[in-house]
Formats: structure tokens, C-alpha cells, sequence
């Protein structure tokens, strides 16, 4: 079996980012989006362990980065979540279109 | 010598401005006594002396202005004059305005005044003397719009403030014009630069030259405009009749004993520049003091309000001390013109202030300012009818008042040097006698007098001991003033000037005094139909003077029809039509510009993503590619 190389890892994270960012742009419903969102998020992450294990292995920036990225992401899934929870009780709805009060 | 009194916004107000102002009279008279009988004279020459001088604002070198006192005759009586007249009005204010809800606002407007004033004579360089200058106008604005809630007292404190500030416009270019060639603000340095016909400074302010007339005598005749606004000279006059709707005892301190002879004060301060160096601006001040004498006091004939015929006597005789200025020249026995000016500024401050606290206390009593709504009043009011008729006959030049002396020597110094101004000053004289007569009869005696029924809170006699004190003082004031020996103390150079006496000389004027009075009795004592008829003969004349000869009107069309349709209407139209023009387009293209592109802003989350990520994309192809 082959070992994986950086291009594979960069192949699989750019696939990831690019399906994060179609199902953003796509989907109505706001946790499918919320979800997307953590797909281009975790592929950014998968970006900085790939170049962290062949490029610097003898560093630890691309880890700290990620853990980072990963708290990051906690904190801003619990405000989505709470953002989307508001929208339910003032709309009933968590369809994006449904929601486009904020217009001229 | 703390000499300046204090403005103070307490209950007690009254009293306490009223106290102060005592203890500044008190010092202003050591003051004088000392300068006068003690260390002023070095070998018989009154000196100038300068007992406190502070460096103020230091701009650069050789271009400082000082704060300073300056102590000469005129100073130190000008000083007794003001503290003197500003205490009589402290307290007879504290009957007059008794009750007035502003009350403590008005002592320290007074105060104000009386600080400015004072700081405006001990001045001693020429932009000091503008500082003081224009508090002194201000505080003159604020006690003329004391009754602020009158329509009339408003537009009056208007005009005022504006008229003045014009004339001081003109001051000011003055000021600069002679401390440009001066090289110094200082009066002692000015006018020893501007008199010793070897100085460079002299030299080159009249080498320079402007339309033909000298740099030095466009300036002092700027600076005479500065002092003819204040001091309501022909043709700046106009709002010294308006100002006459402050209260009374405002009008008998600014508008007739001490603000409006800050002119002359102005013009004696600088009398040696003008009488050596400028001699043909001191012939415009003569002929501008003498015309505004007669001026004025023919509307005074014709005028009903009490107040306003005052008002135009006040005017007419400050023409006299112009005039008799304008017609003097520096030192020695010429030098009488001065002297008569100073003294009959002295005089008249002391019987017009009574003259108008008198009328203050009619007024009180009878609620009108017009004429036509008193008469017998002499009954009701004994004090004020003996203290007006000593007034009436001091200000009338009847021997043996304060009036006599100071007019005499003025018409004797008329007489010496100009015979034109002389008639026109003898015509004055003899209005003066009749106009103040007819004032004095209209009020005291004419028809009987029927209380005003409407009135119902009737009568309350004279107004007390705090309105009548000043009344007496002042009129024992105009009657022995005239028997101070007053050329030996003020002078144009500071030597003493015996002034002789010509008992045949003084004929013409008493005479026609007496003419006037004697017309006056028999035009106005008892009620009659007389002066309509006159009135009626004389209807062109009559009407022109009781229109003020249009003066108002005049400055009206020029401002309405000349300066707002020449000036103002084109600079209208350029502000509607180009600046508004200007801003509305900014706004409309603002407007159109968001009006198409707002529908970017849908509401729709993930048309803002595309946007985003379009720009990431393209940011990322600018770095990749481009910024090699």
C-alpha cells in the first residue's frame, strides 16, 4: 500500500473545501450550512497538518494552528446555534429565504 | 489704587455695587487730590505720570502691548467725573428700579460699565484704551436691552451696538495706521513721536499719503470717527436717541455723562498730534462738533419725549466740547479751547446727569416718557422741580451756574479762532435755553396736573431718600462747579492757564439765554394754543426737525434699497443659486448612486457568500499573479 504524500492531503482538502463551500452557497436550511461551514473549516485544518508533517516536521505551528482553529470553531457553532434557535422561535422556519428581513 | 468697581450677581447686590462704588469715589477723589495739590506738579507743569505699567501681551520684540495706568489731568478728572456720576446712579438705582426682577443683574452691568469706563481713561497705550473702549460698548448694549422684553429696547440696543461698532471700525484702521508709523502703542511715546517735527516716525507718516491727505491725518481722522460713533457726532448720532429706551438712570450715566464724552476724551487724549501735527483733522472735528451742536439742538425743540429731548441736548452739547477742541491749539493762552472743553465736559456731566435723574423720578411718577402727559407737576414733586430748574439754568449758561462758565469759555475760544463756528455755537446756545425751557415748563408748570386715574396703584410721592440724595448732591454739584479755577488745573500742556473774565463778551450769550427762557415762559407756563400755532406757522421747518431732518430715514434707504439690493440681493441669489446648488447636487448624486445599487443588499446570507468568495478568488489571483 502507499504511503499518502502532501498531495494527497492537500487533493482531500481542497475537495473538502470545495464541497464545504458548495453546500454553503446550496443549501436553505441554516444547520445544513452550519455544517458546510465546519467542512471548509476542517479542511483548512487537514492543510495546516499536511504541510506541518512535510514541510516543517520539526515544528509544532501547524498543530497549535489547528487546535486553535478547532476552539475557534466550537465557540462560533455555539453562537450559530444560538442565532439559529432565534430564528426559529421569531420565523418558525430555518430556511434562509424565509428569513430576508434584513434588506434595504 | 484699586480704582475699579465690581460686578457682583447677589441678592444684596445693590447695596453692596453701591458700597464699592462709594469706596472707588472716595479713591478716585484722593486720587485727584494728590495728583492735583501734591506730586503731579514739577515746576509748574502737570506731568504725565505712569505709576503702573504691565507687560500684557509680549508678541515679539518691539511689538508688545502693555497694561498700563496713565495719570494726567484729564485722567484724574475724568475719573472723579465717572466714579462720582457712577455713585449717584448706584444709588438712586436702588429706588428707581426698586422690585425689578433683574435687579442684581443690572449692578453688575453697572459695574461692568464703570470698570470699563474707568479702565478706558487711566488707560495708557492706544489699543488698551480700544479694549475698554468696546467693553464699554458692550456694557452699554447690555443696559439698553435691560427691559429685553420691549420690542423697541431691543432694535434700540441694536442699533446702538451696530452704529458704534461701525465707527469703531474706523478706530481701529486708525489705531493701526498711527502705531504703524508710530512704531508704538504708548500715548507718551506716540505723541512725543508724532509732535517733534524732527522725528523720522513724524516724517514719514506725512510723507505717506493717500487721495492727497497725509497717512498721520487719514489716521486721526479715523480715530475721530472711532469718537464721534461714541460720542453720537453728526452723522453717527442715531442711536443715542433710541438708546434712550434703557432705564433712566442708565441714560444719565452712559448716554449723557460719561460713555458718550469718551470721544472727546479720545480726541483730548491725543490733542497734541492732532493740534501740531494734524491740523486739518482737528478743523474737521470743529466743524463736525459745531454742526452737530446746532443740529441737534434744533430737533430738541421739537421732540415730546422727555427723555429724547434730553437726549438731543446731550448730543448738542457735546458738539460744544468738539468743537471747542477742534478750535484750539496746543499751549499756552491758545490752548483755552481745551481747557473750555474739559471744563464744560466736567460741568455737564454733573447738571445732565441731574437732568436726567430728575427726569427719571418724573417719569416714576407719572409713568409716561411724553411731555403731553405732564405739566403742573410742581406741587407733586418740589425736590425734583428746584433741582431740575438749577439743572435748566446751569445747562442754559445763566449766570451764576456751572453751565455759564464752561460755555463762556468755550464760545470765548470760538470766538478767538474761528468767527463761522463762533455764530453757529451763539445760535446753539440760545436753542439750548429755549428747548431745556420748554421742557422744564411743559413738565412743571403748563395745565394743572390730573393724576391718571387708570393708575391705580396712584400715588408714591418722590421715590424716597435714595432718589432725592443724588438730586441735591448733583444740583449743589452744578451749582458751585463753575467757580473752580479749572484752567489751572487741566491745560492742553500742563502749564496752568488763567482764564480772565470779559464781562462784555459774556453779554450776547446770557442774552440770548435769557431770549430763549423768556420765549420758552411764554410759550409754555400756562396751557395754551400758542406753540401749535407756531408749530403750524413754521410747519415745513417744524416737521423736518421733528423727523430728526430724516437722518434715520436716510441711513434706512441706504441700507434697505442701496446695500441689500446691490449687495445683499446678488449675494443671495449666488448663495441659492451656487452654494445651495453646489450642495443639492451632492446630495442628488449621493441619492441616485444609492437609489441603483441598494438591491446589492438582499437580505439573502448566501448571495452575500458568493460576493465574498468572488472576492477572495479575485484577490487571490491579484497576489498570485500579479505580485510577482
Amino acid at each position: 500500500m502507499m504511503e499518502p504524500g502532501l498531495y494527497h492531503l492537500l487533493f482531500i482538502s481542497a475537495a473538502l473545501f470545495f464541497i464545504g463551500v458548495y453546500g454553503f452557497l446550496t443549501r436553505r436550511n441554516l444547520i445544513a450550512m452550519l455544517m458546510s461551514i465546519e467542512l471548509i473549516l476542517n479542511s483548512v485544518n487537514l492543510n495546516f497538518i499536511a504541510f506541518n508533517k512535510y514541510v516543517w516536521a520539526d515544528k509544532l505551528d501547524g498543530l497549535f494552528f489547528t487546535i486553535f482553529v478547532i476552539a475557534i470553531a466550537a465557540a462560533e457553532a455555539a453562537v450559530a446555534i444560538a442565532i439559529i434557535i432565534n430564528l426559529t422561535k421569531n420565523f418558525q422556519s430555518i430556511d434562509v429565504e424565509e428569513t430576508e428581513e434584513m434588506k434595504y | 489704587m484699586g480704582l475699579f468697581g465690581r460686578t457682583y450677581l447677589k441678592n444684596t447686590a445693590g447695596i453692596i455695587s453701591t458700597c464699592l462704588s462709594f469706596i472707588s469715589t472716595c479713591l478716585a477723589f484722593y486720587t485727584a487730590y494728590g495728583y492735583f495739590f501734591e506730586y503731579g506738579k514739577i515746576n509748574g507743569v502737570y506731568q504725565k505720570l505712569i505709576p503702573f505699567n504691565y507687560l500684557w501681551l509680549a508678541f515679539s520684540e518691539g511689538l508688545s502691548i502693555n497694561m498700563g495706568i496713565l495719570l494726567d489731568p484729564i485722567t484724574a478728572m475724568m475719573l472723579v467725573v465717572v466714579t462720582l456720576i457712577s455713585l449717584m446712579v448706584h444709588i438712586y438705582s436702588l429706588g428707581y428700579l426698586k422690585g425689578e426682577e433683574r435687579f442684581p443683574t443690572y449692578y453688575a452691568f453697572l459695574g461692568l460699565f464703570t470698570f470699563s469706563m474707568l479702565g478706558l481713561v487711566v488707560a495708557s497705550n492706544i489699543f488698551q484704551i480700544y479694549i475698554f473702549w468696546e467693553l464699554v460698548g458692550v456694557s452699554s448694549f447690555l443696559l439698553i436691552g435691560y427691559y429685553y422684553e420691549k420690542p423697541s429696547a431691543v432694535a434700540a440696543c441694536k442699533k446702538a451696538f451696530i452704529v458704534t461698532r461701525f465707527a469703531d471700525l474706523g478706530f481701529l484702521i486708525g489705531i493701526l495706521v498711527l502705531s504703524f508709523y508710530a512704531g508704538t502703542l504708548d500715548f507718551n511715546t506716540l505723541i512725543q513721536r508724532l509732535t517733534s517735527p524732527e522725528s523720522n516716525e513724524l516724517k514719514s507718516a506725512l510723507a505717506a499719503s493717500f487721495l492727497g491727505i497725509s497717512a498721520l491725518t487719514w489716521g486721526m481722522i479715523l480715530v475721530f470717527v472711532g469718537g464721534a460713533g461714541k460720542s453720537a457726532m453728526f452723522p453717527l448720532h442715531i442711536w443715542l436717541p433710541d438708546a434712550m429706551e434703557g432705564p433712566t438712570p442708565v441714560s444719565a450715566l452712559i448716554h449723557a455723562a460719561t460713555m458718550v464724552v469718551a470721544g472727546v476724551f479720545l480726541v483730548a487724549r491725543l490733542f497734541p498730534i492732532f493740534a501740531i501735527s494734524a491740523p486739518d483733522a482737528l478743523e474737521i472735528v470743529a466743524y463736525v462738533g459745531a454742526i452737530s451742536a446746532l443740529f441737534a439742538a434744533i430737533i430738541a425743540c421739537t421732540q415730546t419725549d422727555i427723555k429724547r429731548v434730553l437726549a438731543f441736548s446731550t448730543m448738542s452739547q457735546i458738539g460744544f466740547m468738539m468743537f471747542a477742541l477742534g478750535v484750539s491749539k496746543y499751549g499756552g493762552e491758545e490752548g483755552l479751547g481745551y481747557t473750555a472743553s474739559m471744563f464744560h465736559l466736567f460741568t455737564h456731566a454733573l447738571f445732565k446727569a441731574l437732568l436726567f435723574l430728575g427726569a427719571g423720578a418724573v417719569i416714576h411718577f407719572v409713568h409716561s416718557n411724553n411731555m403731553k402727559d405732564m405739566g403742573g407737576l410742581r406741587k407733586q414733586l418740589p425736590i425734583t422741580h428746584f433741582t431740575f430748574l438749577i439743572a435748566c439754568l446751569a445747562i442754559s449758561g445763566v449766570p451764576p451756574f456751572a453751565g455759564f462758565f464752561s460755555k463762556e469759555e468755550i464760545l470765548l475760544a470760538a470766538f478767538q479762532h474761528n468767527q463761522t463756528i463762533y455764530w453757529m455755537a451763539l445760535i446753539t446756545s440760545g436753542l439750548t435755553a429755549f428747548y431745556m425751557f420748554r421742557l422744564y415748563f411743559s413738565i412743571f408748570w403748563n395745565k394743572s396736573y390730573h393724576p391718571n386715574h387708570q393708575d391705580e396703584h396712584g400715588h408714591h410721592g418722590e421715590g424716597g431718600f435714595v432718589m432725592m440724595m443724588p438730586l441735591v448732591l448733583l444740583s449743589v454739584g452744578a451749582c458751585l462747579a463753575g467757580f473752580i479755577p479749572f484752567g489751572k488745573f487741566v491745560s492742553s500742556d500742563g502749564t496752568a492757564l488763567v482764564s480772565e473774565f470779559h464781562l462784555q463778551f459774556s453779554i450776547a450769550p446770557v442774552a440770548l439765554g435769557l431770549t430763549g427762557i423768556f420765549a420758552a415762559l411764554f410759550l409754555y407756563k400756562t396751557e395754551n394754543d400758542k406753540p401749535d400755532k407756531m408749530a403750524s406757522s413754521l410747519r415745513a421747518l417744524y416737521q423736518i426737525a421733528y423727523h430728526k431732518f430724516y437722518i434715520d430715514e436716510i441711513y434706512l434707504f441706504i441700507t434697505q434699497k442701496i446695500l441689500f439690493n446691490c449687495i445683499g440681493k446678488p449675494a443671495a441669489w449666488f448663495d441659492k443659486n451656487v452654494v445651495d446648488g453646489l450642495v443639492n447636487a451632492t446630495g442628488n448624486t449621493t441619492q441616485v448612486l444609492s437609489e441603483k445599487i441598494k438591491k446589492i443588499q438582499s437580505g439573502k446570507v448566501q448571495e452575500y457568500a458568493v460576493y465574498f468568495l468572488v472576492g477572495v478568488f479575485g484577490l487571490a489571483m491579484v497576489f498570485i499573479y500579479m505580485w510577482k
